[in-house]
């Protein structure tokens, strides 16, 4: 069984505008050690599917369909309390912006222990101990749980975000965007730290708008577009060779993935999910669209990969 | 933790060229406005020359600049003076019999309006959006715009007279007063475990203390549920809940860090509250440094408005340098 199993999800925020359907009939699935990145373009949904494993979505959002299984449960019926005890336990986070996701108030050693004894049986000392311990496993001096978060810098914070995260040792590890507030040389040291979580064992969810970063990073990349999952499978075959025209899109966009190619940047923008395009949501951005792409594509597979294309749908 | 020794310093000694030009401005006021100490006190039908006998002896037949330079060589060896009217007591010892009046209306009204305005603020921001919200809203523009007498008479009416429930004037039921040791009578009475006295006093501090406690407490109800709002909104709040925290806890958090712009708020009103209490005291015959302050103008007892201002001044700095300790122990960003 794998550790997650994400099936038909669907999430929908009931805006004054309309329903936004942000994730919408999205299957993936992820296995202990896997590395999967979610790829596409702000406002597709990404953060969205995150926070609706942890079934972390604030009115006026709701799980609106769909089941999540999580290592033998299943998280759409989990009472409240029960989805406390896996969040941070089971599932961690890693946030995007490290300026904002700690609280400016507490000491870097006290965020730590909370959550360790929100979880499990530890004493204050056992549990500043540990704080103690994990600074040092994600490269920071352990004294600095004595700091506040303002003492540190971006990517320092960042590591004691992925510190909290993997204090509780979970089996998944969400991460929603975590470089892209920090400069180059930093992005590439937190890459590597998650990467050593892997090795450890745990399933990693990378969520990025950057194909570069997922591509060299991931085994596997799922490419969303406009709430939907347009393309999945391992990470350089699709890379190399990719299927859907908005990976193709994606990866002529961007430079360096593969080098010696022309930079093409993607025209347009994603669309607006409260009234998005009848049929294909990629066909006013497509260049290959036909007449069949006013339905709804199939989701189909190709050679062991799975794209929501008329393209691969042969009648 | 020695720049937050050198921070007091510092503040301390910005206040002294505060209190000198309020007291400059006092001082010159008094002088300006018709009518001086003595003729106030024994009339102008008295002959011209005993009355400039009596300016000579109080010293008022100096020129200002001396009188000025006088006055405030005093003030700088901590010496406020003596009355200008009946009796000439010592300006402190005057200060004295009506601070503690003020000081009590002023703790009562100050807390209530903290208490009020923390709890409708964080009802409005967790129910933001719903009728509620909006009715706490209109709660606090109301309350702002309340003018403390016409309030106060108001609940004068309905508690004292109409409902018979409360006194509407005075601070203790005369003979009721408990020993003296702080001057504040609340408190007086409960180090003397003096039941009747301790009631007495609260009857008395209600009415004046509920009415500048809802008049002050509109600032807070909107500064909560704004701050309330926004630190719920981000992302550290979220980070709590996405590693389990309960949410009680993540709430206490919230309200930890929606409240540190309180604090400075607290610091402002402190001299509001001040003012005020003038306005409540002239209400409620309450027996304080407003009342005194008004009735030594009328009589246009120099000294006594200035000390009595000095003193004022000296006090609000205190408190808000008190604040701003309490702002840099709560808020690690401003300590290091
Ligand atoms: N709280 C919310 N209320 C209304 N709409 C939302 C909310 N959060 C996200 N959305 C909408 O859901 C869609 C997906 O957003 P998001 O998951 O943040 O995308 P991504 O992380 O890929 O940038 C966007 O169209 C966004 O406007
Ligand atoms: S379904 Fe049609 S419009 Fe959509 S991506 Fe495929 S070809 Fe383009
Ligand atoms: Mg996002």
């Amino acid at each position: 069984m794998m550790l997650l199993e994400v099936k038909n999800l669907t999430t929908i925020f009931k805006t004054k505008r309309g329903v936004v359907r942000a994730v919408d009939n999205v299957s993936l699935s992820l296995d202990k050690g896997d590395f999967l990145s979610v790829v596409g373009e702000s406002g597709c949904g990404k953060s969205t599917l995150a926070y609706s494993i942890i079934k972390l979505i604030d009115s006026p959002g709701e799980i609106a369909s769909g089941k999540i299984y999580f290592d033998g449960k299943e998280l759409t019926s989990l009472s409240e309390e029960k989805m406390r005890k896996v969040r941070g336990k089971e599932i961690g986070m890693v946030f995007q912006d490290p300026m904002t996701s700690l609280d400016p108030l507490e000491k870097i050693g006290d965020q730590i222990a909370e959550t360790l004894m929100e979880h499990t049986d530890v004493t204050k000392k056992e549990a500043w101990q540990i704080a103690r311990e994990m600074l040092e496993k994600v490269g920071l001096p352990p004294d600095r749980v004595d700091s506040y978060p303002h003492q540190l810098s971006g990517g320092q914070r960042q590591r004691v975000v992925i510190a909290m995260a993997v204090s509780l040792n979970p089996k998944l590890l969400i991460a929603d965007e975590p470089t892209t507030a920090l400069d180059v040389i930093v992005q590439e040291k937190i890459m590597d730290l998650l990467n050593e979580m892997r090795k450890e064992g745990r399933a990693i969810m990378l969520i990025t708008h950057d194909f570069a970063l997922a591509a060299e990073r991931s085994d596997r990349i799922a490419v969303m577009y406009a709430g939907w999952i347009v393309e999945m499978g391992e990470a350089e075959r699709l890379t190399k060779d990719p299927l859907h025209p908005y990976t193709r899109g994606l990866i002529d966009s961007v430079p360096d993935v593969w080098v010696d190619r022309e930079i093409k940047p993607l025209p347009g923008f994603p669309p607006d999910l409260v009234k998005p395009p009848e049929g294909c949501r990629f066909r006013p951005r497509c260049p290959v669209a036909t007449e069949r792409c006013m339905k709804e594509p199939p989701g189909v597979e190709v050679d062991g990969r799975y794209v929501k294309c008329w393209l691969y749908e042969v009648e | 933790m020695s720049s937050l020794r050198a921070y007091i310093i510092t503040r301390f000694l910005m206040v002294i060229p505060t209190v000198l030009i309020l007291l400059t401005l006092v001082f010159l006021i008094l002088r300006i406005i018709p009518g001086d100490p003595i003729t106030s006190m024994v009339g102008q039908k008295v002959p011209e020359e005993v009355l400039e006998k009596m300016r000579h002896e109080a010293g008022l037949d100096k020129p200002y600049h001396i009188q000025y330079l006088e006055y405030l060589a005093g003030v700088f060896t901590g010496n406020l003076g003596r009355s200008m009217i009946w009796g000439k007591r010592p300006v402190i010892a005057e200060i004295m019999d009506h601070f503690p009046a003020t000081l009590e209306l002023t703790i009562f009204g100050f807390v209530l309006s903290v208490l009020i305005g923390i709890i409708t603020g964080s009802i409005a921001a967790f129910r933001r959006g719903s009728k509620t919200d909006t009715g706490m809203r209109i709660y606090s523009i109301i309350a702002y715009t309340l003018f403390i007498p016409w309030f106060g008479m108001l609940l004068q009416m309905l508690f004292g007279v109409y409902l018979e429930l409360l006194p509407i004037g005075g601070r203790i039921t005369p003979g009721y007063s408990p020993e003296t040791i702080t001057g504040l009578y609340v408190l007086d009475s409960i180090l003397t475990l003096n039941l009747t006295s301790l009631v007495d006093a609260l009857a008395h501090l209600a009415l004046p203390s509920i009415t500048l406690g809802i008049v002050l407490s509109g600032a807070y109800t909107r500064l909560v549920r704004n701050n309330l709002i926004d630190v719920l909104s981000q992302d550290f709040i979220r980070a709590y809940r996405a590693r389990g925290v309960r949410e009680r806890k993540v709430i206490f958090h919230a309200m930890k860090n929606a409240f540190i712009p309180v604090i400075t708020l607290m610091g402002l009103q402190f001299a509001i509250l001040l003012a005020g209490a003038v306005l409540t005291e002239s209400t409620f015959s309450w027996p304080g440094m407003g009342t005194f302050l008004i009735e030594r103008i009328e009589y246009r007892d120099y000294t006594a408005v200035q000390g009595a201002i000095v003193f004022y001044a000296m006090f609000v700095a205190l408190i808000s340098l008190v604040v701003d300790v309490i702002y840099a122990l709560l808020d690690p960003r401003i300590r290091y």
